[in-house]
């Protein structure tokens, strides 16, 4: 196993679920509930020094059982080292800690999976759509059982009426 | 240029005297100085960049003048992908333009959505603006752009100015 999963497994070894690598890419999945804190040391541990966030995305399974997947991918400029590390969570209780307080950068990030997912983040400064308008009230565009063309909003022109009138 | 396409009285082979209608004076102007405004929302501005830049030139037809301000153009190239969100922009953007005004849908994506069936993208910018001419194309060749100008032109050519124009349909 890849050393820096090996180090996650003995720190945290009830948080720790599996570890993936593939074609140098190491992917380790979490516990929701030890996600902040693998986190914290990926970023402040000095062997580990993953200072930039890369990005946050997320994945829907709609046949699993814990159908949503967050993934967050972070690198360490001196180290030039890249961990992702992932974590499940359920439609029915789909709420994340939010990583704000750790790498900055993770607020529009997380808002963009919040406007696409709905996956919410907890403890996020901002939690607001980015993408789509604040009023869009169709759902979640990028969830499986999102229809593709929409649910009319895209032909929808309110402001024809308005100018009309 | 365009002053040989109007009538014209010959005398001793000497083209000393023009006689034309008003009518022609005016479309032959309005069609000899259209100023566009720059709408490039994708990769057809690209394309509609190289269009006016010296390679092609489409000062050649009077429409080079590109205008930052609705309030100055005559004429509404929209060039790419039309999101929902841009919408409302475009609309008011067109609102602002004064008459006459013409639109291009340039590319396939303002004027059908192109593959792009989802969620987010209009499909075809006459769905909210009238549009004069569709210029095909994934993108279009500045000819191609080219093309539609001298369409729009054509097209202009044949209005009446002097009648009661019926009020314009709103999309």
């Amino acid at each position: 196993m890849h050393p820096i999963a090996e180090r996650i497994q003995q720190l945290f070894p009830t948080g720790f679920v599996k570890a993936v690598e593939w074609r140098g890419d190491l992917a380790i999945t979490v516990t929701r509930d030890s996600l902040h804190e693998v986190a914290r040391f990926l970023r402040d541990d000095p062997a580990m020094d993953c200072d930039y966030l890369v990005h946050v995305s997320s994945v829907d399974w709609p046949d699993d059982e814990e159908r949503f997947e967050v993934v967050y991918e972070v690198y360490s400029i001196r180290k030039r080292h890249r961990v992702r590390f992932k974590t499940r969570v359920p439609e029915s209780d789909c709420e994340v800690d939010s990583l704000t307080d750790i790498w900055k950068g993770a607020n529009f990030m997380e808002r963009e999976v919040y406007d696409m997912m709905g996956i919410r983040f907890r403890n996020h400064p901002d939690l607001r759509r980015v993408l789509m308008p604040d009023e869009y009230n169709e759902g979640y565009p990028l969830r499986k059982d999102f229809p593709l063309r929409g649910k009319g909003w895209r032909d929808t022109f309110e402001f024809l009426n308005e100018a009309q009138s | 240029m365009g002053l040989i396409q109007l009538g014209r009285h010959e005398k001793d082979g000497e083209l000393d005297v023009i006689t034309t209608t008003v009518e022609k004076a005016v479309n032959w102007a309005r069609k000899g100085s259209l100023w566009p405004m720059t709408f490039g929302l994708a990769c057809c501005a690209i394309e509609m960049i190289a269009a006016v830049s010296s390679r092609y030139d489409m000062d050649r037809y009077g429409a080079g003048v590109f205008r930052a301000s609705p309030r100055q153009s005559d004429l509404m190239i929209v060039a790419g992908t039309v999101c929902r969100r841009m919408a409302p922009v475009i609309r008011k953007i067109y609102d602002q333009m004064p008459e006459p005004k013409y639109v291009i849908a340039m590319g396939s994506c303002a004027t059908s959505g192109n593959i792009y069936d989802s969620y987010s993208v209009v499909q075809g910018v006459d769905r909210f603006v009238p549009v004069d001419i569709y210029v095909p194309g994934c993108p279009p060749t500045p000819e191609a752009l080219f093309d539609g100008v001298l369409k729009l032109q054509e097209c202009i050519m044949q209005k009446r100015v002097f009648l009661k124009q019926p009020a314009q349909v709103k999309a």
